[in-house]
Formats: C-alpha cells, structure tokens, sequence
C-alpha cells in the first residue's frame, strides 16, 4: 500500500481548488453579466418581460441548485450540445447566480427614492441618463456589501458541481479519500480551504458595509 | 400666448377622480398660487404640467405644443420648458452642489465643462450660494438645499417653473430664505405655478390665486379681491379656517 504524506494530499487539493476558483470567478462574471441585462430588462418596465423575469428567478431561487446541475448536465445532451461538467457547471451556475445578483440589484435600485427619478424625469433625462447618472450610481453603493456576500455562497456552491462529475475540491477530496482511507484529515482540509477562501471575502464585505454607512 | 394652457383636464387614480374637468392658462410672468384642502387636486395639477402624472382627458400645451406623454422626444423638449421644485428638495446626494445643478445642462442640452460650470456657479450666487458649489447636499440646511434645487431648475431656463409647497418640509426659520428667493424670480418675470400653504405670501406674490376644491378650480382671481370679497362659502371657510 502506497504512503500518502499530509503534503501529498493537501498538493492535490490545491490543484483541484484551481478549478474551484475558476467555476467561482465564470459564475460570477457570466451571472452579473446575465443578471445586469434582466436588470435593465425589467427597468424598462414591460409588463410581459418583468413577469418572465420574475418567473425566471422564482424557478432558481425555489428550486435546489443540485437539480439545476443535473438537468443543465442531462438537458445539454437533450439538445444535442456537447456536454461536459465544466460546461454544464459553468452554465447552471451562470443561470443561479444571475437570478439572485437581478434581484438583489433591483431591490437596490427599488430602495433609491422615487423623488430621485422624478426630479431626473423634471429635468428632462431620458430612461438612460436617469439610470447611468442618478440612479445606478446610488444603487451602486447600496448593492456592494449584499452582492460581495452573495459571491460567498456561489462559492460554496460549486461544490455540488462534483456530483456531475466535475473535478473541484470536492469531488477531488471523494477522489483521494478513496486511495488514502484518511475521510476526517482529507474533508478537515477541504473544509479549510473553502473558509480560506470565503473568510476573506466575508471580511472583506463587513468591511465594505461599515465603510458605507460611516461615508455619505 | 399663454405659457401653460390647460383645458378640460381630468385625472383619475382608479375608481378616484381627482381632478374634474380644469381650464386654466398661464400668461408669460404670470405668477399663480394654488391653494386648498389637502386632497382637492392641487399637487397633482401640477404635477401634470410636467407630465409626472399622465392626465385621462382633456388637454394641456407649453408654449402651444401638446403635452403628449407617449412621444419621448415631445416630452423631453416640453420638459426642458417646465422646471420644477419639490417638496423634498430630491437633490441627488451622489454629487456636489455644482454637479447637481450641471448635470441635466450637461446631458440634455449638452453644455460643456467649463461653461456649465460657470453658469452653475452663476446660479449658485443667485440664490446665495456661491460658495457652496463643492459642498456635498448632505452638509446643507434644508433651506440651503431647496434653494439648490433652485438653481438646479433655472440651469435648465424654463419657461416656466412649478413649486410644490416647497417650504413644507423646512423648520420655520429657514422658509423666508427660500421664499425671498422665488420672490426675487418673480421680480425678474420668471413664470410661477406654486402650490403653497404660504398665505401671506401667496398673497404678496402671486398676481393671481386658484382656490381649489374637490378636483375642480372653484374660485379664482386677484389674491387680495380672493381674500376679502370669498364668494363661495368653501373659500371662506377655507380662509377662516386660516385664522384660527
């Protein structure tokens, strides 16, 4: 039987918590992205279009992520696509995270007075001008702190992309448990790692969130 | 021709209607108070001057060019026409004074730096405020910012200016500052719709005086004549009810 040191182990975890690093950091790019264009979508206030993206969040938010990756994985191949974990785990987390980062983003821009948009809308702005110069910026500020700790948990939600086989910290950890026998040591480690690397921005969101109500 | 000409608006909200049937035009330098119960409709004209609210029927033209709420370009011309103040001042707390007045200057009638800023500082001293143009609203009384929000309105040179009760929400000592204002742009010619609860001054300044009740102009004419000589029994209870 071989011998596998501490050194051993926690080498190989830090190599997979690459990918844990990388699915976090497209999820987030790909789902603001996403979440910013609803965003504006539903600004505009149709009421066709705000009822789809009302109904599109309600389907991520009341449904579990794990089912979102199961059926992004087996729908892919439904469709005829190419499937791959990483593909389908980029894109059910795209689509999970952007249906929170909207909402999160419009309850923000619903908390701007409503005088703001009218004394913009006096001033003669257009739909645009109100929301790059008036609006967006005041939301901006409001939406740092709840968004920075929403990046938290799409963080730890990449670990139930190992259950379609993407190779992540977790699925890694199950992988060298099974060679090593060692469970506790390998999932102390794991679970180390992921407070490595959401402590930080935790911290870093607290921060932010007593910056903002000290400044102006 | 008058500036604001409005003719058989009405206004619901829902089952409500607010606003019964109004006729009223606005000469150039006219300055016109509103007054009346809370609920009899006089914010809400106003607020159909400049297209805040959407009116149900009749019609209403600045400069005799219909308001028409569905044409963006027609509402962006009429609106550049038609300043306002509010109650709440809605200064936007993001920017510094100078910013607040150049902003609209800047985007809509697409000023540049350094003349938008000149005017804006020309504003500023205007209504006393010159030295304030790098402050932050937060850091102003209430009175300073409404009389911001002032410049802010004339940076855009309107045609015509609507005021909603725009001392309601300032303690009592700092309404003079802002009234002294306004009645310095009277002075100047500046066209005026204002809602007040400020008689006496409603009375000094404005040429003529709309007593609203229950969604329709009931009496209108010269303040003083208004004051003395009420016609109906809702504008003398109105103005006893002033007194006491």
């Amino acid at each position: 039987m071989v011998d596998f040191t501490l050194w051993d182990i926690l080498r190989n975890l830090l190599l997979a918590a690459r990918w844990t690093i990388t699915l976090s950091i497209v999820a987030f790019v790909g789902g603001g992205l996403v979440g910013l264009a609803l965003l504006f979508a539903r600004l505009r206030g149709h009421a066709v279009g705000d009822r789809l993206i009302a109904a599109y969040v309600q389907v991520f938010q009341g449904t579990p992520l794990l089912m979102q990756l199961f059926l992004a994985y087996f729908g892919l191949a439904l469709l005829g696509m190419p499937t791959t974990p990483w593909i389908a785990a980029a894109l059910a987390l795209t689509l999970y995270t952007s249906a929170y980062l909207t909402e999160i983003w419009r309850g923000c821009v619903a908390s701007i007075p409503k005088g703001q948009w009218e004394a913009a809308d006096s001033l003669a702005m257009s739909f645009s001008e109100k929301l790059r110069h008036v609006v967006l910026p005041q939301a901006l500020k409001i939406s740092v702190p709840p968004t920075v700790g929403f990046l938290v948990q799409v963080v730890k939600g990449t670990a139930l992309a190992s259950v379609i086989g993407f190779i992540e910290l977790t699925k890694a950890a199950t992988m060298i448990t099974n060679a090593t026998f060692r469970p506790f040591t390998v999932y102390g480690m794991v679970a180390l790692l992921y407070f490595c690397l959401c402590f930080p921005i935790s911290w870093w969101s607290h921060r932010l969130e007593r910056k903002l109500h000290a400044g102006r | 021709m008058p500036v604001v000409e409005i003719k058989g608006l009405r206004k619901r909200f829902g089952q409500n209607e607010v606003l019964k049937g109004i006729d009223l035009s606005v000469e150039p330098g006219e300055v016109i108070a509103i007054i009346g119960k809370s609920g009899s409709g006089k914010s809400t004209l106003l607020r159909c001057v400049n297209g805040l609210e959407q009116f149900d029927e009749g019609t209403l033209a600045v400069d005799g060019k219909p308001l028409l709420h569905d044409d963006r370009a027609a509402m962006r011309a009429l609106r550049q026409r038609v300043g306002m103040i509010f109650q709440s001042f809605n200064l936007f707390p993001h920017l510094t004074v100078g910013r607040n007045v150049m902003l609209a200057p800047e985007l809509v009638k697409k000023i540049g730096q350094p003349a938008g800023a000149q005017r804006a500082s020309m504003l500023l001293t205007r209504v006393g405020l010159g030295e304030k143009f790098d402050a932050w609203p937060d850091q102003l009384s209430g009175g300073q910012q409404q009389r911001v929000a002032i410049a802010r309105a004339l940076a855009m040179e309107p045609a015509v200016l609507l005021c909603d009760e725009i001392t309601s929400a300032l303690d009592p000592e700092l309404v003079g500052e802002v009234l002294r204002v306004v009645e310095s742009l009277a002075a100047e010619g500046m066209t005026l719709m204002m809602v007040t609860h400020e008689m006496n001054f409603a009375r000094k300044v404005s040429d003529r005086l709309v007593f609203m009740h229950a969604g329709r102009i009931h009496e209108i004419g010269p303040p003083d004549e208004l004051f003395a000589h009420p016609k109906t029994p809702e504008l003398a209870q109105f103005i006893s009810a002033l007194n006491h």
